[in-house]
């Protein structure tokens, strides 16, 4: 590694070294599809300054920093692998090492109607049933990580639930970081769902070490007519780590998708939302919440394109922010000409541990339709002293008071999820969080 | 049980208590009484220890200790309750959860054991016949979307489970009508016996119908200004708080109080 080597150089040369051995390569359209991701990568790079999508995260930090992705799956003990699940039923359950797929690891217990598959696998296997999908949802011309993850896509998730086909039991990806250091992992995911299918996936991001590795995910979910997804997306990584997610949705008529986001570990964390609803009664709900302490830095940044009428947008984000930390959101709502009666709302609320903790909202409408319902609110707060007080007056000490409270403003996302066997799990991992984020305060 | 001597207070630097006598023996109950704005729930507050209340003088010593030096949840483990004016509403706590970690820390520090699950709900479920409040209360968030009455029974509950030595109630009356003002009354009467005393502040007499008071302060900018039995309330309905001697020229502010 040369001294001038940055992020740039340092993945483009990742990808001359593996461009053969990257899966699909033996398709023309796979092929162009990378080469041309890579051009995009070379010409926009990271944003390092004066973008706007990237006003509050600074990426400079990452961009003196190197990564090289495995070229094999480190081997895990299937015990390190179960204890890191969040769901204790037997599943369908792919898991993933370093963004590498982990056959040994995972379990295919699947019901029918639904494929899931490593995306790589299928990609020598089925790559006709990607094709019209992949690459087609997100936008690679800007900066950012699309571009990169597109170039150097090397395993994820495959899932296709067809049509009209309901699946109750979940289905679990499982990302384990190994947590070595300078480790690069370029996660791709594609879930279909087709018309009248209905799913719930739950996306699981676990670090079994704590060196500074770096992770990006593109995610293309298509949800066809009248069918639904719930995705939740658990993120608990290392606390050097860097993760960087990008969902990219599309939506046809009275097609739902519920997203629930739940990001308590990482360095550096960045959620970039996009969902282009294109058919009339077509739902999509974005809720988050985010725990962070010490010096992480969480930023949600959302994208809703109204682009027919009567689609209605929910976004309801909440963080908790100790030490240093830092939480961000940006929903941008685009209503459409003509897509009217479009209904949109979004919150973004913030609890504020210590006096150096800070939180950004900015919401931004932009409404090119007359007759539509659009609402938008943020609130910073710090702990409601009366509501403190009065636990106190019932013999509650100060700490426990505290750390009921907190709980409280997180325990509203938890309790939203329509999901149930998570809830338990995620309340004990979110209150694990808070207490390890020392509620004693710094205020 | 209590005593408090000279009690000067601040709130957010604003000096409000002015020198306040008042001796509480267990058994008594002393009603408050005395025009908006006089420093009743500062007195209340005070008692509890709310942050932003300073005492800047005086004494408050409750079964021999110093309440100054005790933190709100000390005093609360030590048998004193406020039953606030303005019940706090409490999003993702619920009732439930606050009553019973209420009453397990009292427990706790007084060395007893802890209510197990089944006695607990059978212990409150008896409070709340007397209160008559609705079950399906319990398992809300503490106070949210409760109607006035709803909170004011609600303290009252708490009230009850707790058992506190010193209740102190701050205008639980005002705003009820009379149905849920004999259940408040019912409340600090079942409470009453040798051991538990009572601070009744109300703005107007009408309590003092349903509970009657042993004594009765008239507390005017900060001091009590007069002092007497029940009919001293009768006084008050009759004649309002004008015929009351300010503290500049009031000699008898002390009289009968501690008595
Ligand atoms: N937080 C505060 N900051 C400044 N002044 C206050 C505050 N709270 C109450 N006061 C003032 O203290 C005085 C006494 O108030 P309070 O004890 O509530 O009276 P009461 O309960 O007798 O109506 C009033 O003049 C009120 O305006
Ligand atoms: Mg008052």
């Amino acid at each position: 590694m040369s001294a001038t080597e940055d992020f740039k150089s340092s993945s483009c040369r990742d990808y001359g070294q593996h461009e053969a051995t990257l899966p699909g390569q033996q398709l023309a359209w796979i092929r162009s599809l990378r080469g041309d991701a890579l051009e995009q990568f070379k010409t926009h790079g990271l944003p390092l300054g004066g973008d706007e999508a990237w006003k509050y995260t600074d990426l400079k930090a990452l961009n003196r920093r190197t990564f090289e992705v495995a070229s094999q799956a480190p081997a895990i003990e299937p015990q390190q692998a179960r204890t890191q699940s969040l769901i204790e039923a037997p599943c369908a359950r792919l898991v993933f090492v370093d963004g590498l797929f982990a056959r040994a690891l995972s379990s295919a217990s699947l019901p029918v109607g639904v494929s899931v598959a490593s995306l790589a696998e299928t990609l020598q296997t089925d790559a006709a049933a990607l094709e019209g999908r992949l690459g087609q949802q997100v936008e690679i011309a800007q900066p950012g990580f699309s571009a990169l993850n597109t170039a150097l896509m090397a395993d994820g998730a495959y899932i296709c639930v067809h049509r009209d086909t309901p699946v109750s039991e979940p289905i679990e990806l499982l990302f384990l970081s190994s947590g070595s250091p300078d480790r690069a992992a370029h996660v791709r995911n594609l879930f279909v769902l087709e018309s009248g299918a209905s799913a719930v996936v739950v996306e699981n991001h676990a670090a079994l070490g704590d060196g500074a590795y770096f992770t990006d995910i593109v995610s293309e979910i298509f949800i066809d007519e009248h069918a639904s997804l719930q995705h939740y997306k658990v993120q608990r990584d290392g606390v050097q780590a860097f993760h960087f997610a990008g969902t990219h949705i599309r939506q046809h008529r009275n097609g739902h998708y519920v997203a629930h986001t739940v990001d308590l570990g990482g360095r550096l964390v960045r959620n970039t939302v996009s969902a282009s609803l294109a058919g009339e009664g077509a739902e999509c709900t974005l809720n988050g919440l985010y725990v962070a302490s010490g010096r992480q830095h969480v930023d949600h940044h959302t994208r809703i394109d109204h682009l027919v009428p009567h689609a209605i947008s929910r976004e309801q984000y909440k963080g908790v922010l100790d030490g240093r930390a830092r939480g961000i959101f940006s929903g941008r709502v685009v209503v459409h000409p003509h897509a009217q009666q479009s209904d949109a709302q979004q919150a973004h609320d913030s609890l504020l541990l210590s006096d150096d903790a800070e939180a950004d909202s900015r919401p931004q409408l932009e409404i090119y339709a007359d007759d539509v319902k659009c609402s938008h609110g943020s609130t910073v707060g710090q702990l409601d002293d009366d509501a403190l007080f009065y636990l106190r007056a019932r013999g509650i000490g100060l700490e426990h008071g505290r750390e009921l409270l907190v709980r409280a403003f997180a325990a509203g996302v938890v309790a939203q999820m329509q999901f149930e066997p998570l809830r338990a799990r995620l309340d004990q991992l979110v209150g694990e969080k808070l207490a390890a984020a020392n509620l004693s305060g710094t205020r | 049980m209590l005593s408090i001597k000279n009690l000067h207070a601040q709130v957010d630097g604003k000096q409000i208590l002015n020198g306040i006598e008042l001796e509480v023996k267990p058994g008594e109950v002393h009603a408050i009484m005395g025009p908006n704005g006089s420093g009743k729930s500062t007195l209340a507050n005070v008692l509890a220890g709310r942050d932003n209340y300073t005492v800047t003088d005086g004494e408050l010593i409750y079964e021999g200790k110093n309440l100054r030096e005790l933190a709100p949840e000390e005093r609360a483990r030590e048998g004193v309750f406020l039953a606030f004016q303005y019940p706090v509403e409490i999003p993702g706590v619920s009732n439930i959860y606050l009553l019973k970690a209420a009453l397990n820390a009292q427990r706790k520090h007084r060395g007893e054991q802890e209510l197990d699950a089944i006695d607990f709900i059978a212990l409150v479920k008896e409070k709340m016949k007397l209160v008559e409040m609705k079950e399906e209360l319990l398992y809300r968030s503490v106070n949210e979307g409760f109607s006035g009455g709803e909170k004011k029974r609600n303290e009252i509950l708490q009230m009850m489970v707790l058992e506190p030595k010193l209740a102190i109630l701050d205008e639980t009356d005002s705003g009820l009508d009379i149905d849920a003002l004999k259940v408040v009354a019912q409340g600090v009467n079942s409470l009453r016996s040798k051991e538990h005393a009572v601070i009744l502040v109300t703005h107007y007499q009408r309590l003092l119908d349903y509970i009657v008071p042993d004594y009765v302060h008239v507390l005017a900018q900060g001091k009590i200004v007069k002092s007497g039995g029940r009919e001293l309330a009768l006084d008050l309905e009759k004649r309002g708080y004008g015929w009351i001697d300010q503290p500049d020229n009031a000699k008898s502010a002390t009289v009968g109080a501690g008595s």
